[in-house]
C-alpha cells in the first residue's frame, strides 16, 4: 500500500512540470512582464524607468527559460521560470504582483471556501441520496417520469439563475438573510444560508439523476432481486441492499471531489461577496495577476492528483476485492 | 395553530437563528455594534498600496486621505476650491530668485525665475498614531526594531504586537517622505514628475538607483543618510522646497498624500525580515496623523477606521458659501472634530447586492448606479434631479456636483486617416463630431449624469466658460438660450467636402471603415458599443470595434496604432493646466511617454500653453485660454465627451455629506445619528416569515401523501 | 449580382459538420445495425417531440450560418459593383425589419411606449416630463390604451390562422409521402397515425410540429408591429437578439465536441489499443490537461487570442469575423478542457475489445493495425461517441453563459445568452424590474437545453446496450 502510494506520489511529479511548463508558456505569451508592470504601476504618469525597476523589482527581468549570460547551473536557475515556477513545487508561493504574499493569502482565504462547500456537499449529498431513492422505490410509474422530468428542467437552468433568484426573493423582497457578505468565525453562519440553500438547489439536478441511475444499476443485479425474492419488503431491499452497495460508487465520486472543495466556487463566491479562493482567483484573472493564477493552477493541479490518490485508496478500503498493485 | 403558540415558536426560532431577538435578520453586521457611532461605506475593489508614496487612485484615498496628513488640505465648502493648511500651521507663499540667487518680486516674470522656494512650517505638538514601529522600551530603545525569525511567532497581524508608542511629528518626517518619492524601489508615481520640479530629486534618484541591490533593511538606512539637495530641514517644526522656475501648481502637491510625513520608524520596523511573508508590510499598515487610524486590515472582508487617540485635534470649518448658511452644514461649525468612532467598510463587488443594502439602510450613504438610477432620482420639468417619491419616504437626501474629470473619444492624430494636419481628416473629424451625440449618450447610459462638454475644461474650474461665449461653434448653435447640436445635414456636407461622400472614399472608392478601440470589461459594454456603431453608421463609416482588455488597449495607444477611443481624465488638482496639458504636444503619449493620448500637437497652442501655465488666474489667463481652446476646436483632435456629475445618496440619519469632489479627507466632518438608524433599520427590515411557514406547509403536503404512498404501494407489492 | 457569399470559420465547421452528418446518415441507412438504434429513437414520443423542438433551432440558427455580403446601391458612374462591408446573415435578412426597428432604450413586451420618463416637448412650448411613444412598437395604434388589446388578439388569432394552415400543407405532404411509400391511400394513413399504430408516433411528431408553426406565426405576426419581447437599454429588440444567439449556443454546443473529436477518438483508441509507453504517453498528457483547473486555461487562452488579434488586427477588419474567430477558440478550448473525458472512456473500451476473440485472430492473421482499429475497433465504440456527444451538448451551451459572466466567452458585441444573462444582472437591480432580457434568454436557453437532455436520455438508452 505504502509502496503504492509512493509510486503514485512520484508519478504525480513529472505532470505537476507539464502542468507548469504550460501555464508558464501560455501566460507569459499572455502578457509580457513589461504588461504587467504597466498593470500594477498604474494609469497615470508612468515612465519606461518604472517600468524597468518594477520588472527588476519582482524578478521579471531575467529571461524567460534560459539565461547565456550566467554561468554554471545558474543559466538554468536564474530565469524566470526557475524563480517563479519551479519554487511552487516546495509550495513557495512567492509575493502577488501586487506584493501581498500569496501563501499567506491561500491560508487564509482557504476557510470561508470550505464553509460553504462542506456544507453544500452533506446536505446535497443527504437530500440527493434521499430523493433518488424516493425515485426509484417508484421506478415506472407516474412519479418516476414526472420527478426525472423535473430533474431534467431543474438540470438545464444555468447556475446564474438559481444565484440572481435567490438572492432577489430571499434577501430583496422577504429581509430573511443578509444579500452578501461575509464574517469571521460563528457569526459567518447567517451570511452562508443563501449560497448554501443556492448550492444545493443548483446541484439536486445532476445529482439526483446521477443517484437514480446508480441505484437502478444496483436494483436489477440478481442479488437484489434474490433478496426480495426472500420475501424482503421493498423499504428493506433499497436500504440494505441497494443503497450499501451503491455507497461504493457515491463514496468515491464524492473522495475525488473533496480535495477541490478547497478552490472554492468561482461564481458563487463573487456574486455573495465571500472572500474564498474562488473569487481571489476571478479577481487575479480581471487583474491579471499571474503569480496568484499561477499558484492557483499549481494548486487546482495537485489537489486533482490528491483526489484520483484518496479515490483509489478509498476503493481498497470499502471492497476488499479491489487491490492496489 | 393558535397564534400564541405561533409567535411563541417564531420567536423560538429567531433566538435560534440569531443568539438576540432584536437584530434584523439580514443585518450583515454584528449585532452588539447596533447602536455605536460608527459609519457604514463599501468598496469596491480592494485597494492595492496604501502607501503614500506609492498610491495615487481614489479608491486608496478615501482610506488614505482619513490617515495621513499631508501639509495643506481643501477647504471642506468654499468653491472655487481652496487650500488651506492641515498639518503646516499656514499655506506656504513660494519666494522667487533668480539663477544668481537673487531675490525677486512676487509679480517678476516667469522666464527670470530661477528657483522657487516654500518654506513649509509644521504645527508643533502633532503626535503619530499608536504604532508598534515607534514602541520603546525604558532606555528609549526602539523595541521592534530587531526583531529575530524566533520573535515574530503567533504574529500574523500587526494587531498582534502588544506595545505600541508615538512621538511628535518633526519636520525631518516630511524630508523623509520625500526622499521615499525618489527612491526608485518605492516605485512612486510622481518621482518622475517631482524630479523635473524639486531641485536635486532627479539626482537623488538616480544615486539610489545604482544602490538598488541592497537589502531592504541598508535601503532604509541608505535613504536616512541620502540628502536631496533642494529641500532642507530648517528646524524641529520647518522645511524648505526648492521648485525649479516658477510652479503655481506646486501647492496643490502639497495637498495629496505623497507629501505626508512618514516617520523612518516605521520604514525601520517593516523592514525587518519575515515582515513581508506576514503581509506586514508599510503597503498594508498605514502609520499617520489624521483623526483615524487602521484598525482592521482585511482587504478580502472589510476594512475598519477607528478613532486615532493621537490626534492632535481640528475644528468644524465656520466659513461657507453664501447658501451653506441656510443649508444647515454649518451647523456643526467649530466643534471638535472628528464626529464618528469608527468606520467600517465592507468589500461589495457587485452593484446590486451594494444598492440593496442601501436600501435597507445597512450602509449610511451610496452612489447610484446606472440602473438603480430611475428607482432613486427623476429629472424634473426643469432638467433638474430630484428624488423619487419611494426614496424621499425613506428620507434620502440627494448631493449632486460636477467632478472635476472629463471623458472624451480621441482620435489619434498620428492616424493617417483620422489624424494629421490636412483639412480632408479635420473636417472628418468635426463631422464626427457632430454626429456622435453625446447628449444622447448621457441620456442613455449615465441617466443624465453628465454635462456635453464644449471643450477640455470643466465647469468649476477656472479657463470654463457658460452660456453662448463658451459653445463649441463646430458643433454647437446658440438658439433659444441653449445650445443645440448641429444637424445630421451638416456633418454630411462637411463629409462630402472632406472626400467622403455617403462614407465611401471618393478616391480609393471604398467605403470608409475605422477601428475604434474598445476595453470590453462588463455587461454594459456591449449596449455601449453598439450605440457607438449607430453613431458612426450615421455618416455612412463602418466602425470596425477592436475590443480587449486594457493592457491591450493601454498598448495600443502607447504605440499610437489606434485611431478612435475614448478615455478619460480625473483632475490631479483644480488647474485648467491639469486639463489643457491632455493636448500639449511635448506631452504625447508615443513619442514621450505623456498624458496626450490623442498626440495632438499645434504650434500655437503649445506656445500658449507654456504662457498659461506660469499665470495667475484673471482676465490674461482667461483670454490665452479662451484662444487655446478655440484652437483646439478647430483642430478638433477630441470629440469633446462630457464631464460626469457626481451624485451621491445619504440616508437621514448622516449629516455633513457635503460633496468635495477634491477632497478626500472627509470622513471626518461626518456625523451620524445611531439611534434613528437602528430604529430606522429595525422598521424597513421586518422578516417576512409567511413564505417560511409556507414552505414547511408545502414540504408537509409533499411527505404526507408520499408517504402514504409509499405504504400503499409497500401492501400492495407485498401481496 | 447582388450578393456575395461570406463564409466565416464557423461557417465552414458548420457545413462540414453538416456533410459529415450527411455522410454519416446516407452510411448507417444502409446498414441495418446501425439503423436500428436510431429507429429505436425515432419510436420514442420523447424522441421525437424533442427532435422537433432541435429541428426548429437548427434551422434558425443554419438560416443564421449562411453569410453574405449585399450589393451597395450605385453612387457613381463606374461599372464596378461594390459591396457592403456589412455580413449579413439569410436570419438578418429574414428579420431585417426587427433588425432596424430599434427603440431609444428600454420598453416592455408589447408595450406601445418607453419604459422610462423623458422631457417631451408639447405644441404649446411647455416640456412635459412622461413615458414617451415608442417609434416602432404599436405605433400603428392611434389610442394604444383602448386598441391594443383587441389588436394583438386580432394579429395572434392571424398568425395562428395562417400557422395552421401551413401546418396542414405541411402534414399533408408528409401524409402523402407516408402513403406512397406503403402504397396505401392518405385517409388509411390517416387513420393509422390516429390511431397510433404506426411505429414512428407520428401525432406526436405532428402535434409538436403544429405547436412549433403555430408559435412561430403567431410570433412572426406580432413582431412586425410589436417588440414582443420588449427592447434593451440601447433600443434593439430582444426577441431578435434571443433569435441571433441560437447560433451561438448551437455552435458552442456542437462544434466543440467536433473539434476535440478527432483527437479524443485517435488518442483514446490508441492508448487503449497498444497499451505500453503509447498509453503511458497519452494517460500523461490527459491527466496532466485535466487537472489544470478549466476555466483558468480558458481565461489563457481566451486572452492569448486578444493579443494575437491586436498585433494582427489587420487581418480582422470586421467586427464578424473577429467575434467568429473568438467563438471559434473558445470552441476549441472548451474542446480541450472536455475531450479528456471522452479518451478515457474510449481507452478503456479499447482496452477490453483488443481482448476479444475477433480482434486477437486478426491481429495474428497480420491484419495491420490501422485496419483492425477502422475495421473492428471504431465501429465498435461509436455508441460512445455518440452517447456523449449529445450528453455534453447541453453542459456546454450552459457553460458559455457562466464563462461570459468570468468575461472570458464570446466576445461582447455577439448576440449569446450568456450575454444577455450578464447583462440583465443589472437590470435585475432597477426599479421596476426590467426583467424581459432575462425570461427571453431563460425561455428559449430552457427550452433548447431542455430538449437536448431529454433527447440524449433517449438516445443513450436507445444506444447503451445494457
Amino acid at each position: 500500500m505504502s509502496a503504492y502510494i509512493l509510486r503514485r506520489v512520484l508519478y504525480a511529479i513529472p505532470i505537476l512540470i507539464g502542468v507548469n511548463l504550460l501555464t508558464f508558456l501560455l501566460f507569459f505569451v499572455v502578457s509580457s512582464p513589461d504588461d504587467m508592470a504597466r498593470m500594477h504601476l498604474g494609469e497615470k504618469r508612468v515612465t519606461d524607468e518604472a517600468v524597468q525597476i518594477w520588472k527588476q523589482e519582482h524578478g521579471y527581468d531575467r529571461p524567460l527559460l534560459y539565461n547565456p549570460t550566467a554561468d554554471g547551473t545558474a543559466r538554468l536557475t536564474d530565469t524566470i521560470f526557475f524563480q517563479k515556477s519551479v519554487k511552487l513545487f516546495v509550495f513557495q508561493f512567492g509575493a502577488s504582483d501586487d506584493g501581498r504574499d500569496i501563501g499567506h493569502d491561500i491560508s487564509q482565504r482557504m476557510w470561508p471556501s470550505l464553509a460553504i462547500a462542506i456544507p453544500v456537499l452533506l446536505v446535497g449529498l443527504a437530500f440527493n441520496i434521499s430523493f433518488a431513492l424516493f425515485i426509484v422505490f417508484f421506478r415506472g410509474t407516474y412519479i418516476d417520469i414526472g420527478s426525472v422530468v423535473l430533474l431534467v428542467a431543474m438540470l438545464s437552468i444555468s447556475s446564474l439563475f438559481y444565484i440572481i433568484g435567490g438572492q432577489f426573493i430571499l434577501s430583496k423582497v422577504f429581509h430573511l438573510v443578509p444579500i452578501s457578505g461575509y464574517d469571521q468565525g460563528l457569526n459567518a453562519w447567517k451570511f452562508l444560508i443563501l449560497p448554501v440553500i443556492v448550492g444545493v438547489i443548483g446541484g439536486i439536478g445532476g445529482g439526483t439523476r446521477w443517484y437514480r441511475t446508480l441505484f437502478l444499476e444496483e436494483i436489477a443485479k440478481d442479488y437484489v432481486r434474490t433478496a426480495r425474492a426472500k420475501g424482503l419488503s421493498e423499504r428493506l431491499v433499497l436500504f440494505r441492499h441497494v443503497l450499501r452497495n451503491a455507497l461504493i460508487p457515491i463514496l468515491t465520486g464524492v473522495v475525488v471531489v473533496l480535495p477541490l472543495l478547497f478552490m472554492g466556487s468561482l461564481i458563487t463566491e463573487s456574486f455573495f461577496g465571500i472572500p474564498g479562493l474562488g473569487s481571489y482567483t476571478i479577481d487575479a484573472i480581471s487583474n491579471q495577476d499571474f503569480a496568484i493564477v499561477r499558484s492557483m493552477v499549481f494548486l487546482g493541479a495537485v489537489l486533482y492528483i490528491l483526489g484520483l490518490i484518496l479515490t483509489d485508496i478509498s476503493y481498497t478500503l470499502v471492497d476488499p476485492r479491489v487491490r492496489l498493485q | 395553530m393558535s397564534n400564541g403558540i405561533r409567535t411563541g415558536l417564531l420567536s423560538l426560532l429567531v433566538l435560534a437563528l440569531t443568539g438576540c431577538t432584536d437584530a434584523a435578520w439580514n443585518d450583515p453586521y454584528p449585532g452588539a455594534d447596533a447602536e455605536d457611532n460608527v459609519y457604514y461605506s463599501s468598496f469596491e475593489e480592494r485597494p492595492k498600496h496604501l502607501d503614500p508614496a506609492r498610491s495615487y487612485s481614489s479608491n486608496e484615498n478615501a482610506f488614505l486621505a482619513q490617515i495621513y496628513e499631508p501639509p495643506l488640505q481643501y477647504h471642506f465648502l468654499l468653491r472655487p476650491y481652496r487650500l488651506v493648511p492641515l498639518s503646516a500651521a499656514e499655506v506656504p507663499v513660494p519666494s522667487y530668485f533668480d539663477a544668481e540667487g537673487n531675490r525677486l518680486p512676487e509679480d517678476a516674470p516667469a522666464s527670470a525665475i530661477d528657483r522657487s522656494d516654500y518654506l513649509i512650517r509644521i504645527q508643533p505638538g502633532i503626535r503619530f498614531q499608536p504604532h508598534p514601529a515607534l514602541a520603546q522600551d525604558g532606555d528609549g530603545r526602539y523595541r521592534y526594531h530587531a526583531l529575530s525569525e524566533a520573535d515574530l511567532g503567533g504574529i500574523n497581524r500587526l494587531a498582534d504586537f502588544p506595545q505600541v508608542g508615538s512621538r511628535e511629528l518633526t519636520a525631518e518626517d516630511f524630508v523623509y517622505q520625500i526622499k521615499r518619492l525618489a527612491a526608485p524601489w518605492r516605485h512612486s508615481p510622481i518621482s518622475g514628475v517631482m524630479s523635473r520640479h524639486i531641485r536635486g530629486f532627479g539626482a537623488l534618484a538616480e544615486q539610489l538607483g545604482q544602490r538598488d541591490q541592497q537589502g531592504e533593511l541598508e535601503r532604509v538606512a541608505t535613504l536616512r543618510e541620502a540628502r536631496i539637495a533642494g529641500v532642507e530641514v530648517l528646524d524641529r517644526h520647518s522645511f524648505r522646497i526648492s521648485v525649479e522656475g516658477k510652479y503655481p501648481q506646486f501647492n496643490y502637491w502639497l495637498a495629496m498624500p505623497f507629501f505626508a510625513p512618514m516617520p523612518w520608524e516605521a520604514d525601520v520596523f517593516h523592514a525587518q525580515p519575515g515582515m513581508a511573508g506576514r503581509n506586514i508590510v508599510l503597503d498594508w499598515y498605514p502609520i499617520g496623523t489624521g483623526p483615524y487610524m487602521l484598525s482592521e486590515n482585511n482587504p478580502n472582508l472589510r476594512m475598519v477606521l477607528a478613532r486615532n487617540p493621537n490626534f492632535h485635534g481640528e475644528r468644524y470649518p465656520s466659513e461657507g458659501m453664501p447658501e451653506d448658511l441656510t443649508s444647515g452644514i454649518l451647523a456643526d461649525a467649530g466643534k471638535p472634530i472628528p464626529f464618528i468612532d469608527r468606520a467600517v467598510y465592507s468589500l461589495e463587488k457587485e452593484n446590486i447586492p451594494r444598492w440593496n443594502k442601501f436600501l435597507q439602510g445597512y450602509y449610511d450613504a451610496s452612489g447610484i448606479s446606472s440602473d438603480a438610477f430611475d428607482q432613486a432620482v427623476q429629472i424634473d420639468t426643469q432638467g433638474e434631479p430630484i428624488l423619487t417619491d419611494a426614496m424621499r419616504e425613506q428620507g434620502v437626501e440627494l448631493l449632486t456636483s460636477v467632478e472635476p474629470s472629463i471623458f472624451y473619444m480621441g482620435f489619434n492624430m498620428l492616424d493617417p486617416v483620422v489624424g494629421g494636419d490636412s483639412q480632408r481628416a479635420r473636417l472628418l473629424r468635426r463631422a464626427i463630431s457632430i454626429a456622435v451625440d453625446f447628449e444622447e449618450f448621457i441620456s442613455i447610459f449615465i441617466n443624465g449624469r453628465g454635462l456635453a462638454a464644449q471643450g477640455p475644461v470643466p465647469a468649476g474650474i477656472f479657463g470654463h466658460r457658460e452660456g453662448e461665449a463658451g459653445i463649441n461653434p463646430f458643433v454647437y448653435t446658440w438658439r433659444d438660450g441653449r445650445a443645440i447640436r448641429r444637424g445630421l445635414d451638416e456633418a454630411r456636407v462637411l463629409m462630402e467636402q472632406a472626400g467622403y461622400r455617403g462614407g465611401v472614399d471618393q478616391e480609393t472608392g471604398r467605403s470608409l471603415a475605422i477601428n475604434y478601440e474598445a476595453v470590453a470589461t462588463g455587461p454594459d459594454d456591449r449596449a455601449r458599443m453598439n450605440w457607438i456603431r449607430k453613431q458612426f453608421a450615421k455618416l455612412g463609416i463602418e466602425l470596425v470595434i477592436r475590443s480587449t482588455d486594457y493592457n491591450r488597449f493601454q498598448e495600443k495607444i502607447r504605440n499610437g496604432t489606434g485611431q478612435v477611443f475614448m478615455w478619460g481624465w480625473n483632475a490631479d488638482y483644480p488647474d485648467p493646466e491639469n486639463f489643457l496639458f491632455l493636448l500639449y504636444g511635448p506631452n504625447g503619449k508615443v513619442e514621450h511617454q505623456g498624458e496626450n493620448a490623442a498626440n495632438y500637437v499645434n504650434a500655437e497652442f503649445d506656445r500658449l500653453f507654456d504662457t498659461m501655465k506660469f499665470m495667475d488666474d484673471g482676465p490674461e489667463r482667461q483670454a490665452i485660454i479662451d484662444r487655446m481652446i478655440e484652437v483646439a476646436r478647430t483642430d478638433a483632435p477630441w470629440v469633446w465627451g462630457f464631464f460626469p456629475k457626481a451624485f451621491s445618496l445619504n440616508h437621514r440619519w448622516l449629516y455633513n455629506a457635503h460633496p468635495n469632489q477634491m477632497a478626500n479627507n472627509t470622513l471626518k466632518y461626518r456625523r451620524i445619528d445611531p439611534e434613528l438608524r437602528e430604529r430606522l433599520r429595525h422598521a424597513w427590515n421586518r422578516p417576512i416569515v409567511w413564505p417560511l411557514w409556507a414552505l414547511a406547509g408545502l414540504i408537509l403536503l409533499l411527505v404526507i401523501p408520499a408517504w402514504w404512498m409509499v405504504r400503499r404501494r409497500e401492501r400492495s407489492t407485498a401481496l | 449580382m447582388p450578393l456575395i457569399p461570406v463564409v466565416l470559420w464557423t461557417d465552414a465547421l458548420v457545413f462540414l459538420l453538416l456533410a459529415l452528418v450527411l455522410g454519416f446518415g446516407l452510411y448507417a441507412a444502409r446498414h441495418e445495425h446501425l439503423r436500428a438504434p436510431w429507429r429505436r429513437v425515432v419510436r420514442s414520443r420523447v424522441g421525437v417531440a424533442t427532435l422537433v423542438v432541435l429541428m426548429a433551432y437548427a434551422v434558425v440558427g443554419l438560416l443564421d450560418t449562411l453569410h453574405l455580403r449585399l450589393a451597395q446601391a450605385q453612387q457613381d458612374e463606374s461599372r464596378e459593383v461594390r459591396y457592403s462591408p456589412e455580413v449579413l446573415s439569410l436570419l438578418d435578412l429574414a428579420l431585417s425589419g426587427l433588425r432596424a426597428r430599434q427603440e431609444k432604450t428600454y420598453s416592455a413586451p408589447f408595450a406601445t411606449h418607453l419604459y422610462v420618463k423623458e422631457a417631451i416637448d408639447q405644441p404649446d412650448g411647455r416640456v412635459v416630463r412622461d413615458y414617451p411613444r415608442l417609434t416602432h412598437g404599436g405605433a400603428h395604434l392611434t389610442d394604444p390604451a383602448s386598441q391594443r388589446g383587441l389588436d394583438i388578439a386580432w394579429r395572434s388569432a392571424l398568425g395562428l390562422t395562417k400557422g395552421l394552415i401551413f401546418w396542414a400543407l405541411i402534414s399533408l405532404g408528409i401524409l402523402w409521402l407516408i402513403a406512397r411509400r406503403r402504397g396505401v391511400s392518405v385517409t388509411d394513413v390517416r387513420r393509422l397515425i390516429l390511431a397510433g399504430r404506426t411505429e414512428v408516433p407520428w401525432v406526436t411528431a405532428l402535434g409538436m410540429l403544429g405547436v412549433m408553426l403555430a408559435l412561430a406565426f403567431v410570433a412572426g405576426e406580432l413582431a412586425t408591429k410589436y417588440h414582443i419581447l420588449g427592447t434593451d437599454k440601447v433600443g434593439e429588440d430582444v426577441f431578435f437578439q434571443t433569435l441571433k444567439s441560437i447560433r451561438t449556443g448551437l455552435l458552442i454546443g456542437t462544434l466543440t465536441t467536433m473539434v476535440m473529436l478527432p483527437a479524443a477518438i485517435l488518442l483514446g483508441i490508441a492508448a487503449g489499443y497498444f497499451r505500453g509507453w503509447v498509453d503511458d504517453v497519452i494517460q500523461y498528457l490527459y491527466t496532466t490537461l485535466n487537472s489544470i483547473p478549466g476555466v483558468l486555461l480558458i481565461a489563457a487562452v481566451i486572452l492569448m487570442l486578444q493579443v494575437y488579434m491586436s498585433n494582427h488586427a489587420e487581418s480582422f477588419e470586421s467586427l464578424v469575423e473577429r467575434a467568429d474567430l473568438r467563438l471559434l477558440f473558445l470552441c476549441l478550448i472548451l474542446g480541450v478542457t472536455s475531450w479528456t473525458g471522452l479518451c478515457r472512456l474510449l481507452r478503456g473500451e479499447a482496452l477490453k475489445l483488443r481482448e476479444i476473440d475477433y480482434v486477437q485472430a486478426s491481429q495474428s492473421l497480420g491484419v495491420g493495425h490501422f485496419t483492425v482499429i477502422a475495421r473492428h475497433i471504431l465501429p465498435n465504440v461509436m455508441h460512445i461517441v455518440l452517447i456523449t456527444l449529445v450528453l455534453d451538448f447541453s453542459g456546454l451551451v450552459l457553460a458559455e453563459a457562466v464563462l461570459s459572466y468570468v468575461n472570458i466567452g464570446v466576445d461582447p458585441t455577439m448576440s449569446s445568452w450568456g450575454n444577455m444573462i450578464n447583462s440583465a444582472r443589472l437590470e435585475l437591480a432597477r426599479d421596476p424590474v426590467v426583467w424581459w432580457s432575462l425570461a427571453a434568454a431563460f425561455l428559449f436557453m430552457f427550452s433548447l437545453v431542455l430538449a437536448a437532455n431529454l433527447f440524449a436520455d433517449v438516445v443513450r438508452d436507445a444506444f447503451d446496450p445494457r
